[in-house]
């Protein structure tokens, strides 16, 4: 039988081969597909908030029923599509295959991993069925433990569902790839994006837990009315924003490592050279982890937090950009007298580079003390992170979800539409969040969803890239959903790159490779001829 | 040299041991942080209501937090024995060991659950009854918030331990353990010494405050 | 037949009780703010023999030992941090 017969996809047609898998691979499509539903559920609550917002008084939604809308699309987007998006996703899949492993240390807590994403998902998205909360994501203290009406205990349960799931993905990778690399495959010679997942497992091991147990204690305050972090009740509503925004910074950088990792996979591909500076990048990645969980205190700049800790956070937040910007150089100096190509991949990253050196230069200035106080919580900040969270990480994550869907599907996706997309993409995206910087500027508060009318025009700007935005966005749904039946078979290797995951046919049999490779050098290693040189040639 | 096989993606029995172990030790390091956070609101309360502290921790009962801390040593200390009795074929002792670790486990349930309807009946249940003299009594209800959200949440974990302890214990007493093949066990004993080091934490904050004062 | 424990986890079990007794001894005498460094002393020497001794750490490599500090390692930096801030505010606990 030829590849194209036997392969993951194939051996087993039963649902029950499907969701009592332990295959990494079908693990990775069936999380790719609940994640995809989220995605469009949180893309929903943004274009209703988006509508709302083209005019300057509030006539779309009452602003009770705006509240929620912003709370559901950050809770959804951030714990149910951002966190999970390519961790779960092309992490699941490629890992192993990137290591030359069979599958992940712990294949069961896999498929465990992705039934508690679709518990708590499901918890939440009934929490949000009947009526949802009007707290934000962040759900700050009291308002959310004492006053609000919403239902913030069942939403707070989901979340804590799906943090175990998150914490269960990081626990797997970090045990596969300190013990299932094949043989030859010393740490230097691992392929960056295996890097970035073992930082961003790093993070959501050890950061998870403490949003654990701070919905607990936001839960058990709400509950039984007692006053861990109410003012009134003895307690310090700071104390909740410490241990929130603990998680909650780290969780950032959950949502942009792997992006970083796919960025330069596809840099070095697509610029047929090895990767400027790989140690550096590879320690810059660990660093972006380690540094990142000294800085959350650049949330609470105004909270009323001291002077001191503010100086200290300050400081620490300007000491985070260094990795990130060391990362940019490399990719730039890997770009530089490269054989490059424009494949729909390589656009992503492209994009990537830019959207990302944006987004991260504005966090330096969001990062000095008095800037902050001038813009916070307005649409400054909220302009700064979707440039980080959507122009970085989503459009990695298309980004890398093209580059290995041959690998994936074992068929090409038309590669014009996808062009085509990806630059929409990056229209849509700058048209819905430049004018965001403006704003903020000018003085527009997040999270209202009425504005004084002087600020309309640059509001249906944002509104009317927004929708090329989702048109954008809906647009590879369609052509890759076309691809699976009827885009051109693809080879093992069709990019002709030198990662292992393209030593095995595609789509990869069950059990990955035919026998266990044996690796001889590192990743991306081109010829000058820009020849690609296997890992276990 | 005995049946066991490694699982499909492993090379060796003691790739899978290795693997196994360092994923449990990555999970004890998000449990650290779970029960972390508690600690956190501990730390900053008792620093910010040193006299309320002191005044609730008296009312905690030492007698009993000091048993049920010699109990929990002891059962680890049960535990540590069975493990490396179970690696050198030893199952039914291993099987024995285990037991006595689950009865002590659940020694200190009862003790415990003793001990809440003491404070229950002392009005000393945040959000339930909860009722202090007048000076301490902003301070005291965090202490006892903190108290209850702790010792619930480590009891949790000790009743998770005791039915772990009995699954382990069954399959010791059948032989399936081995010098070659011994994760399970090894990596619930890890599990069952880390629910020890929680509460060694929790009984130095909890039952030690305030002692030395009025 | 029968399999006695292996000495050091004897000791191990033998100096945790000991430190369990020195610990309830020192809490009442009147160190002053030093009665809470000294319980936690106590039990972070009590943490590290059960983990070296019945956790077995001594036996293993240090990638499992860096794992096993980890999360106390990361615990530090949130208490730390965050502690940065309350011990400096100039009112704490906030009043109303």
């Amino acid at each position: 039988m030829s590849p194209q017969e036997v392969n993951y996809l194939t051996a087993g047609h039963t649902l029950r081969s499907w969701f009592f898998t332990t295959d990494h691979k079908r693990v990775a499509i069936l999380f790719s597909a609940t994640i995809t539903m989220f995605f469009f559920i949180g893309g929903g609550a943004a274009t209703l908030m988006r509508l709302e917002l083209a005019t300057p008084q509030g006539d779309l939604v009452s602003s009770d029923v705006y509240n929620r809308l912003f709370s559901m699309h950050g809770i959804v987007m951030v714990w149910f599509f951002l966190i999970p998006s390519i961790p779960t996703t092309l992490g699941n899949f490629m890992v192993p295959l990137m290591i030359g492993a069979r599958d992940l240390a712990f294949p069961r807590l896999n498929l465990t991993s992705w039934y508690l994403f679709v518990f708590g998902g499901a918890v939440t998205l009934y929490a949000i069925f009947i009526g949802g909360i009007d707290t934000g994501w962040t759900f700050y203290t009291p308002f959310s433990t004492m006053y609000s009406n919403g239902h913030v205990i069942l939403a707070a349960v989901g979340v804590f569902i799906t943090g175990f799931s998150s914490i269960l993905t990081g626990l797997n990778f970090i045990v596969t790839i300190h013990r299932l690399r094949a043989p030859g495959l010393t740490w230097y010679r691992l392929p960056i994006f295996i890097w970035s997942l073992y930082a961003t497992s790093v993070i959501l091991v050890l950061a998870t837990p403490v949003l654990a147990i701070t919905l607990l204690l936001i839960s058990l305050e709400r509950f039984f009315g007692i006053g861990i972090f109410d003012p009134k009740l003895g307690g310090d509503p700071l104390l909740f924003q410490h241990l929130f925004w603990f998680y909650s910074h780290p969780a950032v950088y959950i949502m942009i490592l792997p992006g970083m990792g796919v960025v330069s996979e596809l840099v070095t591909c697509f610029s047929r050279k090895t990767l400027f500076g790989y140690k550096f990048v590879a320690w810059a990645s660990m660093a972006i982890a380690v540094i990142g969980f000294f800085v959350w205190g650049h949330h609470m700049f105004v909270s009323g937090q001291s002077v001191f800790a503010g100086l200290v956070f300050s400081f620490m937040s300007f000491m985070v950009a260094v990795p990130s910007a060391i990362k940019v150089f490399n990719w730039t100096a890997t770009l530089h007298k490269g054989w490059v190509s424009y494949d729909a991949p390589m656009l992503y990253a492209l994009a990537f580079i830019g959207l990302f050196t944006i987004g991260g230069l504005t966090g330096l200035f969001l990062a000095c003390l008095a800037f902050d106080v001038f813009v916070t919580d307005t649409y400054f900040v909220v302009a700064h992170f979707h440039y980080i969270m959507v122009g970085g990480m989503v459009t990695a994550y298309f980004g890398g979800l093209h580059y290995w869907w041959p690998k994936i599907i074992g068929r090409m996706y038309p590669e014009y539409w996808a062009r085509a997309a990806a630059i929409l993409i990056f229209f849509g995206f700058n048209m819905t969040f430049f004018p965001q910087f403006v704003l903020g500027v000018l003085g527009m508060p997040r999270r209202y969803h009425t504005y004084d009318p002087t600020l309309q025009v640059w509001n249906v700007l944002s509104s009317a890239g927004a929708s090329i935005l989702a048109i954008a966005y809906l647009l590879p749904l369609f052509y890759l959903g076309w691809s699976v039946f009827w885009g051109q078979r693809a080879g093992p290797n069709p990019w002709n790159a030198t990662g292992l995951e393209w030593q095995t046919w595609s789509p990869p049999p069950k059990h990955n490779f035919p026998e266990s490779p044996r690796v001889h050098r590192g990743p991306y290693v081109y010829t000058p001829e820009a020849v690609a040189v296997p890992q276990n040639a | 040299m005995h049946e066991a096989q490694p699982a499909f993606q492993y090379a060796t029995l003691e790739q899978q041991h290795d693997a196994a172990q360092l994923g449990m030790w990555t999970f004890l390091a998000t449990e650290v942080l779970f029960f972390g956070g508690l600690f956190v609101a501990y730390f900053v309360y008792r620093f910010g209501y040193p006299a309320d502290f002191a005044e609730a921790g008296r009312h905690t009962k030492i007698v009993i937090g000091a048993l049920n801390t010699a109990i929990l040593l002891s059962s680890s200390f049960l535990v540590a024995w069975a493990v490396t009795a179970a690696k050198l074929d030893f199952g039914r002792l291993a099987a024995g060991l285990l037991v006595g670790a689950t009865l002590l486990g659940a020694f200190f349930l009862a003790l415990k659950g003793y001990e809440y309807v003491q404070e229950f009946r002392e009005r000393l249940v945040p959000g339930v009854n909860f009722q202090f003299e007048a000076p301490h009594a902003r301070g005291a209800i965090l202490f006892f918030i903190f108290y209850f959200a702790a010792t619930g949440l480590h009891a949790l974990h000790v009743g998770i331990g005791l039915v772990i302890l009995l699954a382990i214990a069954s399959r010791a007493r059948q032989g399936a353990y081995s010098i070659c093949y011994h994760a399970p066990i090894t990596v619930a004993g890890l599990y069952w010494h880390f629910v020890d080091v929680v509460w060694v934490f929790l009984f130095a904050l909890i039952y030690l405050v305030g002692r030395s004062g009025a | 037949m029968t399999y006695w424990p292996p000495r050091i986890v004897v000791i191990a079990w033998a100096a945790l009780l000991v430190l369990l007794g020195m610990t309830i001894f020192l809490a009442y005498e009147p160190l002053g703010n030093f009665n809470l460094l000294v319980a936690l002393c106590i039990a972070i020497a009590k943490a590290l023999i059960i983990m070296a001794v019945f956790m077995e750490l001594r036996e293993r490599s240090g990638v499992m030992i860096a794992f096993a500090a980890a999360g106390f390692f990361w615990l530090a930096i949130l208490i730390w941090f965050s502690g940065a801030d309350f011990i400096t505010r100039p009112q704490f606990p906030p009043q109303l």
